[in-house]
């Protein structure tokens, strides 16, 4: 249904069209998908230099490169083009990559929608990019924008409103094609409950994206109304109230954490098993763990906010609920370790990362289950033991689990092996520079260093210059990867039709490299739990 | 700090890092020291979840390999298994629960006090006003702004230092009720367990009851724009009689430099106070050379209002500009003769020569109508 017939063309004849059209005009999910995966790596590195510009302010004490208002707006498109730019569309990416193969439909539901969501993109980012450069700089109230202080910002902070508004619809319609295409466009056989777990993450991702990305629409258009048409949202001279800003963008922002992080759990349920010639562990109980943590998700938005003065009754709740969520996670990752029990287990780079992930993604859910606890989180909250917090389970857990997607699903995109010595390599590096330059923060929290400051206090020297060291060696190694990558697409090894030898699930029934027009019919498919394929008939390719 | 030195500390040397870096700052009042015994209890916890699980994860890394002949055998479900691993942690999750309770309930108990700090966080100080004795005073950082800019004379307080410290009586119940001028502030003193963001247009309350007379450092938690890091929090705890004496101190000092309204002053004069308010209070943004930061901060040297337009010079500093809310509101923070010497400052500095004056009663008629 998705591969459009022209007026005398029957679909087969379609062939690969060329050129920058190609690209412009792309409705093949693998071509999108493609753009999608080298626009986030992009925004990766953009938001990656950022970040060294904020460590390398940090090495010392002292204003040695940037002055503060330019540190903050650093600090906060640092967050933004992360989370915005790289992060989700990175994990948006693969679901059009991968989803179509893994349930055995043509293409995406709905593919000339599935252009205009990632052409959205690119000028979004466009904005937020440019906006270091009108006067007054780019935002600098932090990704969180918190009002009143976000009305207080030049025109940077109306080109993050208008970037986030393009952004969020990009990831609407982008979320809209996912699910219709799973709910609509499975083979024969591949019943919901047999579905491979990344479909499952990436189904409830798309919801919960459409759930809460009107919300952040809307609070931030609350913002611009404040700003500039007389409005009195978020100050209290007008009626107004400063909090509810919080409560409505951390009603966003909490599910948010689980969009960034659920694709995650998807993948990495697909590689473990694959590389512990093992079936995954408790299918069932992974599929209603996703969706209990999606559930929780919105009900636990106040743990940012327990020194905003809530009364007690209202910390307690959401300090309930907030350790609850430990409870479907703790599920997760012993599901994980029961995968690899007396598993036949060999370490290739994607069972690295993806071992990597579980270990360092405990971390900082060890350390949220530490923040969950109000009395606690009062001494923490706003410092570097937060930040420690998110980037375990940002860059340790969705970065890392990227990574191994992209090792593993290499062979079926390109045809072609990527190095292994140079993906171990990569591997080792970003997980040693990664603990040198993130587990020293859980101290400098500790010791009461505050985050957002471009500048501290004697006694935070030694941690900050570890943390800035890590930093530039971590960001120096993502350039392995690239030339990884770069150097396998063009001149790699021709992979084998299946490449890894515990891999069952329907992407890897079909010849390697991924024919463009894959599944132009349907298979008829006999799966098992995680969509194993078990035997697989009809399913045509061009 | 030396190669050496920052590889010593890499590798966890105790020549540069010393213990009380990992953990939390010496605790000083009950609150504190429940969080601090609470955090110690549930690191040993999270720890010992971490070693166990991740032990049996190595164990099957180590083992259960293809290149050590290992054969995977195919099981994929157990319900005790996972009945077990659901109810567990839920247990020790309800063990928790129970003393970080008791911890929450502690700290939001502010009733029975034995005396009341109103303090306002502004963009970038603290004003704290005792409420009981009506003494009230703004604290801002001390550290020269060239101890910023240059690698040496960094003293030992950097950054953490402030030219009036709170002043607090050890033993008593203080209740702080926070609020802010302009955008929201977070005051945060690690060692007292306090961390409670002051909201602009509400008031929120927290309380300590510090045992141990010193001096406490902290600072501002919730980014609060450009200076954000340099808003730092002293607290000066003395016992019951030290406090005693500073507040009758304290009390001569605030009627002795009472400022009488209706005093005509000279230009030098009301010129010299007014470098002194404009240090405090305005070099943040329009900078000590008076020429701002292009594009954000508009200079104040050879600016139209503050060479020609008196009228809407004296508006814009009382009243903020309607255009950039990045200037404040200055009528409701400083008094008649700080604006009028701010106000004389700033038309006769840099390269203003006008010669203006402007006296602390143009300022009381120009609140006149607004007031």
């Amino acid at each position: 249904m998705a591969i459009s017939t022209t007026a005398g063309h029957a679909p087969h004849e379609h062939g690969k069209p060329t050129g920058l059209w190609r690209w412009l005009a792309a409705t093949n999910h693998k071509d999108i998908g493609s753009m999608y995966l080298w626009f986030s790596f992009t925004m990766f590195l953009s938001g990656g230099v950022m970040a060294l510009c904020i460590r390398a302010e940090l090495f010392q004490p002292g204003l040695q490169f940037f002055q503060p208002e330019l540190f903050n707006q650093l600090t906060t498109l640092h967050g933004l083009v992360m989370v915005f730019g790289a992060i989700m569309p990175a994990f948006t990416g693969l679901a059009n990559w991968l989803l179509p193969l893994m349930i055995g439909a043509p293409d995406m539901a709905f593919a000339r929608m599935n252009n205009w969501s990632f052409w959205l993109l690119p000028p979004a980012a466009l904005l937020l990019l440019i906006s270091f450069f009108v006067p007054g700089g780019a935002a600098a109230a932090g990704w969180t924008l918190y009002a009143p202080l976000a009305t207080q910002m030049g025109m940077g902070m109306d080109l993050t409103i208008f970037a986030i508004h393009i952004l969020g619809v990009s990831s609407i319609m982008g979320s809209i094609n996912i699910i219709v295409t799973i709910l609509n466009l499975r083979a024969p056989g591949m019943t919901m409950m047999k579905m491979p777990m990344f479909a499952w993450a990436s189904l409830i991702t798309a919801y919960l994206i459409i759930a809460v990305m009107p919300v952040l629409a809307g609070v931030v258009t609350m913002v611009l109304t404040d700003r500039h048409f007389g409005t009195h949202f978020f100050n209290a001279a007008g009626g107004g109230d400063p909090v509810m800003y919080q409560h409505i963008f951390w009603f966003f922002g909490h599910p948010e954490v689980y969009i960034m992080a659920l694709p995650a759990f998807g993948i990495v349920s697909h590689i473990i098993p694959t590389f512990s010639r093992k079936p995954l562990f408790g299918y069932t109980s992974m599929v209603y763990a996703t969706s209990s943590i999606a559930v929780l998700s919105f009900m636990v938005w106040a743990h940012h906010m327990f020194t905003t003065g809530m009364p007690a009754t209202a910390q307690l709740f959401f300090m309930y609920a907030t350790m609850l969520i430990a409870v479907p996670t703790g599920v997760k990752v012993f599901n994980w370790i029961g995968t690899m029990w007396q598993g036949a287990m060999s370490f290739e780079t994607p069972m690295l990362f993806a071992v990597g992930f579980v270990c360092l993604f405990t971390v900082g859910g060890l350390s949220g289950v530490t923040l969950s606890v109000a009395a606690v989180d009062i001494q923490l909250q706003d410092t570097y033991y937060v930040v420690a917090h998110f980037h375990y389970v940002l860059v340790a857990g969705a970065l890392f689990s990227l990574f191994a997607a992209i090792y593993y699903w290499f062979p079926k995109m390109t045809g072609k092996m990527y190095s292994e010595p140079l993906g171990k390599f990569h591997f080792w590096w970003s997980m040693i520079w990664f603990n040198v330059t993130f587990f020293p923060m859980h101290f400098l929290g500790l010791a009461g260093m505050p985050r957002r400051i471009p500048d501290y206090a004697l006694q935070f020297t030694d941690f900050n210059r570890i943390a800035s060291i890590g930093a530039f060696c971590f960001g120096l190694g993502q350039l392995i990867f690239l030339y990884n990558m770069l150097r396998s697409i063009r001149h790699g090894q021709a992979a084998p039709h299946k490449p890894w030898e515990g891999a069952e699930t329907l992407e890897w029934q079909i010849p390697t490299p991924a024919p463009y027009h894959s599944f132009v019919e349907a298979p008829h498919v006999e799966a098992g739990d995680n969509g194993v394929i078990h035997s697989m008939t009809g399913g045509a390719h061009h | 700090m030396s190669g050496k030195r920052i590889l010593l500390s890499m590798l966890g040397g105790v020549g540069t890092v010393y213990a009380a870096d990992f953990t939390f700052q010496p605790p000083v009042t009950p609150v504190a020291r429940q969080i601090y015994d609470l955090h110690s209890l549930l690191l040993l916890i999270t720890v010992t979840i971490f070693i166990v699980v991740f032990g049996v994860m190595f164990y099957a890394i180590l083992r259960h390999r293809k290149s050590l002949g290992h054969r995977a055998r195919p099981f994929h479900e157990n319900t005790t298994v996972e009945i077990i691993w659901t109810v567990i942690p839920f247990l020790i999750l309800v063990g928790m629960a129970w003393p970080a309770t008791r911890a929450v309930l502690a700290q939001k108990s502010t009733r029975a006090e034995d005396m009341t700090i109103k303090i306002t966080g502004f963009q970038w100080k603290w004003r704290y006003d005792y409420l009981d004795d009506g003494v009230g005073f703004v604290s801002h950082l001390a550290t020269p702004t060239e101890a910023l800019h240059s690698a040496s004379a960094k003293g030992t307080h950097y950054l953490l230092e402030v030219d009036e410290p709170l002043v607090v009586p050890t033993g008593k119940k203080v209740r702080l009720l926070l609020t802010a001028n302009d955008v929201i502030h977070s005051w945060w003193v690690p060692s007292l367990g306090v961390k409670q963001d002051a909201i602009p247009g509400f008031v929120r309350d927290a309380w300590f009851l510090v045992d141990k007379p010193g001096v406490y450092r902290g600072q501002c938690a919730e980014l609060c724009g450009k200076d954000h890091g340099f808003m730092p929090i002293v607290v000066d705890a003395r016992t019951p009689e030290d406090y005693a004496l500073w507040l009758a101190a304290r009390k001569k000092l605030a009627a002795a430099s009472a400022d009488d309204p209706n005093k005509v002053w000279a230009l030098a004069d009301l010129k010299a106070r007014g470098e002194k308010v404009f240090q405090q209070n305005c070099v943040a943004c329009h900078q000590a050379n008076g020429k701002g930061i292009p594009g954000a901060f508009p200079a104040l040297d050879g600016s139209p209002i503050a060479t020609k337009d008196k009228p809407a010079h004296i508006d814009i500093v009382l009243n903020g500009s309607k255009r950039n809310p990045a200037m404040a509101a200055w009528g409701k923070q400083l008094s008649d003769t700080d604006i009028a010497a701010v106000i004389t400052y700033e038309r006769n500095a840099w390269g203003n020569h006008t010669g203006d004056v402007v006296q602390p009663k143009d300022i009381k008629a120009a609140r006149g109508g607004k007031a």
